[in-house]
C-alpha cells in the first residue's frame, strides 16, 4: 500500500508523518472516518485544493476508504511541537478545555476529546499540527471556503469566533507536546444538552440546530 | 469621373447589400429550418406516442447514459446526478450543463420522449429554442429514436432534485438565437444513422457508439475559430488543460497499430499495456466505458482501429531535439526511476513506461507536463480498483527542474523529441480545475 501512495508523501510527508515545509498536516494514526470525510470533501468540492482534487477525483469510495484505513493504522510517534513566535497565552487555553459560554463557544475538548487527540472514528486530533494550517482550516470554516457533512457543526462555532480568540486557540495547540498516548480516544465526550450536532461526526451526539 | 463613379459604387453597394441579405436570410433558413419538419411541430411533438418507461428500456437507458457519460457534464462537483450545473468553459464564455432529473419546474420533468428526441437529434430545447452546441447534439443526432427514448426513460425513473440551471454565460453575440441559427445553418446538419453495408456489424456498432452518444470527436477534434468540429486537419482538441490526442493520427491517439485487446483493456480498465488514460479521459473511463459490454467495447475497438488514417504530426519547433541535460538526468534519477525505472521501463500494471511513449513523444506536451505538475491515479475502475499514483511535483521541482527532466525523458532510451523549456512548463502551473 506505501508504494500506491507515493502520490501523497511529497506533501504530507514519508508514511503521512508531515512534511517539513510546516504547512501540509500529518495524516498518520487520524481516526479514519475523518480521513475518508476529507477525501470525500475534496472530491465532492467542501473542501478546496486543487492538487487534492485532482489527485482524489478519479478514485472509488471504496479505494478512499482503504487509503484512509491505511494512513489511520500508522502509529508514528510525534516530534516536538515548533516553537512559537509568540508564549501562548491563557485564553487559548481557556477556549481550547472551557470554551466561553457567554459568547456560546464549546470547548474543543468537548468535541475533540478531553486530550484534544481527536475521538474514534470521525473527529479528528488537534495536536501536532503547523500553525499555519490550523489558521487556515479556521479562517476557510469562517468564509465558507471549507464545509463539511451538514449540519456542520465547525461551521457553527466558527461563526461565533473572533478572530482574535481564533488566533489564540491555533497559537496555543501548535505549542502543545502530544501526551504519552497520542491516539485518537475510543469513546466520544459526555457533551451538554442542547450540543450542536455534527453530519460529519454521528457519534457526538448533539441536537439539530 | 466623380459624377459617373459615384451612382456606380452605390448600385454596386445596394447589389452587395441585396446579396447579403438573402445570403443572411438562407443562412437563417438552413438553421432553423428543421423547425418545420413534421417531428418538431408543437402540436405533433405532444401528440406522439406515450413515454415508454418499462424497465427494460431504462435499464438500457442507463447503460446508454454511461456510453454517454452523460453524467460526466451534467453533474456538478458534489452535486446530485444529473441534476446539472456544472460550468463548462468555452472560448466563447462559461456555459452551465442543465438539469436533467425529471423536476418539473428546474429538470426536464415535463417533457415528452418526442421533446428529448428533438434535443437529442435536433439541438433544440422543449420550447423550440436553439441550443448551445457546447450539448454535443452534432454527436446525438446520429441516436436512434428507439436509444434516444431509453435514455429518457431512465432519466425519468430517476429521483427529481429541484434545482436551477445557472445562466450562461456566453460573450454577444454568441448564444443569441439568431448567432445559434447563423452557427447551425454553417455546420449542423440533423443525421440520421445509416450502417454501411459493406462493413461489418462489430465495425457499424463502434461506429455508432464512437461518433454518437460516445461523442468521442467532441473532444477529440480540433475546433475552428467557430467552435465547430474540424477534422480535416487530423488535429486534437484542447479540454480543460488538456490535449484530447487525435484518433485519426497514428502517434497521437491513432489505434490503428494497437491489438483489439489492448484497446478494449484500455476503455474496460483505465490501464493498458501500451498506454494509461489521464486527465479528463480518466473520468470518461471512470463513468463511462468500463461499463461497456464486452461485445461494445470489441466494436468501438475495431471501429477506433479503422479511424487512423493520419501519420505522424510532424511539429514545428525550434528547439533542439532532447539532449538531456546532466542536471536533468540527476533529476530523472533521484524522482522518476524509483518507479519508472532506470532505462524507463516502467513496471506492468503499476508505472507506465516512458520509453517510446507516445504521451511522452507528442508534439504537444501539455499533457506531459499536466501529469508531472498535478501527478494523479489511474481512474479507480472495477479492473483496476487500487491504481498507483504519482505526486504531484509542482510541490517538489521548480518549472525549470520539470523541463530539465522531461527533456532528458525525450531524448533518452531511443526517444527523439523536442527539448521542453521553463516557459512550456511555466504556462500550465496553477491550471484550472472543475
Amino acid at each position: 500500500m506505501a508504494q500506491r501512495m507515493l502520490a501523497c508523501t511529497p506533501c504530507h510527508g514519508e508514511q503521512g508523518r508531515a512534511a517539513p515545509d510546516g504547512y501540509y498536516p500529518r495524516i498518520a494514526g487520524k481516526p479514519a472516518g475523518y480521513l475518508f470525510n476529507q477525501l470525500r470533501n475534496f472530491r465532492e468540492g467542501r473542501r478546496h485544493y486543487a492538487l487534492m482534487a485532482g489527485l482524489v477525483d478519479p478514485l472509488s469510495d471504496a479505494y478512499l476508504l482503504e487509503i484512509a484505513r491505511y494512513f489511520s493504522a500508522l502509529k508514528l510517534p510525534y516530534g516536538p511541537p515548533a516553537a512559537m513566535a509568540a508564549p501562548a497565552g491563557r485564553r487559548g487555553e481557556t477556549l481550547a478545555l472551557k470554551g466561553d459560554a457567554a459568547l456560546g463557544i464549546p470547548a474543543c475538548a468537548s468535541c475533540h476529546g478531553s486530550a484534544l487527540t481527536g475521538v474514534v472514528p470521525h473527529v479528528p486530533g488537534l495536536l501536532g499540527l503547523p500553525r499555519d494550517y490550523l489558521n487556515a482550516q479556521l479562517g476557510a470554516w469562517k468564509t465558507g471556503h471549507r464545509r463539511a457533512q451538514s449540519p456542520d457543526c465547525m461551521a457553527q462555532v466558527v461563526r461565533r469566533l473572533g478572530d482574535d480568540d481564533a488566533a489564540a486557540i491555533t497559537l496555543w495547540l501548535a505549542a502543545q507536546a502530544l501526551p504519552g498516548q497520542p491516539g485518537p480516544a475510543g469513546k466520544a465526550p459526555q457533551r451538554a444538552p442542547g450540543s450542536i450536532a455534527c453530519g460529519s461526526a454521528p457519534e457526538l451526539g448533539g441536537a439539530s440546530p | 469621373m466623380r459624377r459617373r463613379l459615384g451612382p456606380l459604387l452605390a448600385r454596386t453597394l445596394l447589389v452587395a447589400l441585396a446579396v447579403m441579405v438573402i445570403a443572411a436570410a438562407l443562412l437563417w433558413w438552413f438553421g432553423v429550418r428543421d423547425a418545420l419538419e413534421p417531428s418538431v411541430v408543437a402540436g405533433a411533438v405532444s401528440a406522439q406516442a406515450p413515454q415508454p418507461r418499462q424497465a427494460a428500456s431504462v435499464a438500457a437507458g442507463a447503460y446508454l447514459a454511461r456510453a454517454g457519460n452523460c453524467k460526466g457534464c451534467h453533474t456538478r462537483r458534489g452535486g446530485a446526478e444529473y441534476a446539472g450545473g456544472r460550468a463548462i468553459e468555452t472560448p466563447f464564455g462559461v456555459v452551465h450543463s442543465s438539469n436533467l432529473t425529471p423536476d418539473a419546474l428546474t429538470g426536464i420533468g415535463a417533457w415528452s420522449a418526442a421533446d428529448f428526441w428533438r434535443a437529442m437529434h435536433h439541438g433544440r430545447s422543449r420550447d423550440g429554442r436553439l441550443l448551445v452546441p457546447a450539448f454535443p447534439y452534432a454527436n446525438t443526432t446520429r441516436v436512434l429514436r428507439e436509444d434516444s427514448d431509453a435514455l429518457f426513460a431512465f432519466l425519468m425513473s430517476r429521483a427529481a432534485v429541484e434545482q436551477a440551471n445557472p445562466a450562461p454565460a456566453l460573450r454577444w453575440p454568441f448564444g443569441t438565437q439568431p448567432a445559434l441559427a447563423l452557427w447551425r445553418a454553417l455546420y449542423f446538419r440533423p443525421a440520421v444513422w445509416q450502417p454501411d453495408a459493406a462493413r461489418s456489424p462489430a465495425w457499424n456498432r463502434g461506429a455508432y457508439l464512437v461518433g454518437g452518444l460516445g461523442h468521442c470527436s467532441a473532444c477529440h477534434s480540433s475546433r475552428n475559430a467557430w467552435g465547430a468540429e474540424d477534422t480535416e486537419r487530423q488535429v486534437g482538441g484542447m479540454v480543460q488543460g488538456w490535449y484530447a490526442p487525435s484518433l485519426l493520427r497514428a502517434g497521437e491517439a491513432g489505434l490503428g497499430d494497437w491489438d483489439e485487446r489492448d484497446i478494449v483493456a484500455l476503455l474496460r480498465t483505465g490501464v493498458g499495456a501500451r498506454a494509461s488514460v489521464s486527465g479528463p479521459m480518466a473520468e470518461v473511463v471512470l463513468h463511462g466505458t468500463q461499463y461497456l459490454s464486452n461485445p461494445d467495447l470489441s466494436a468501438v475497438a475495431v471501429y477506433l482501429r479503422s479511424m487512423q488514417t493520419g501519420s505522424p504530426r510532424v511539429t514545428q519547433s525550434s528547439a533542439p531535439l532532447g539532449l538531456g541535460s546532466a542536471a536533468g538526468s540527476r533529476l530523472y534519477e533521484k524522482h522518476c526511476a524509483n518507479c519508472h525505472g532506470d532505462s524507463g521501463e516502467g513496471v506492468s500494471g503499476a508505472y507506465p513506461a516512458l520509453a517510446g511513449n507516445r504521451a511522452v513523444l507528442m508534439g504537444d506536451s501539455r499533457n506531459l507536463v499536466q501529469m508531472v505538475l498535478r501527478g494523479g491515479f489511474a481512474p479507480a475502475t472495477d479492473g483496476n480498483p487500487r491504481p498507483f499514483g504519482m505526486p504531484p511535483y509542482q510541490v517538489l521541482l521548480s518549472d525549470g527542474d520539470i523541463a530539465a527532466v522531461l527533456t532528458h525523458i525525450r531524448g533518452a532510451w531511443g526517444n527523439s523529441a523536442a527539448a521542453l523549456s521553463e516557459l512550456d512548463v511555466a504556462r500550465h502551473r496553477g491550471g484550472p480545475l472543475r
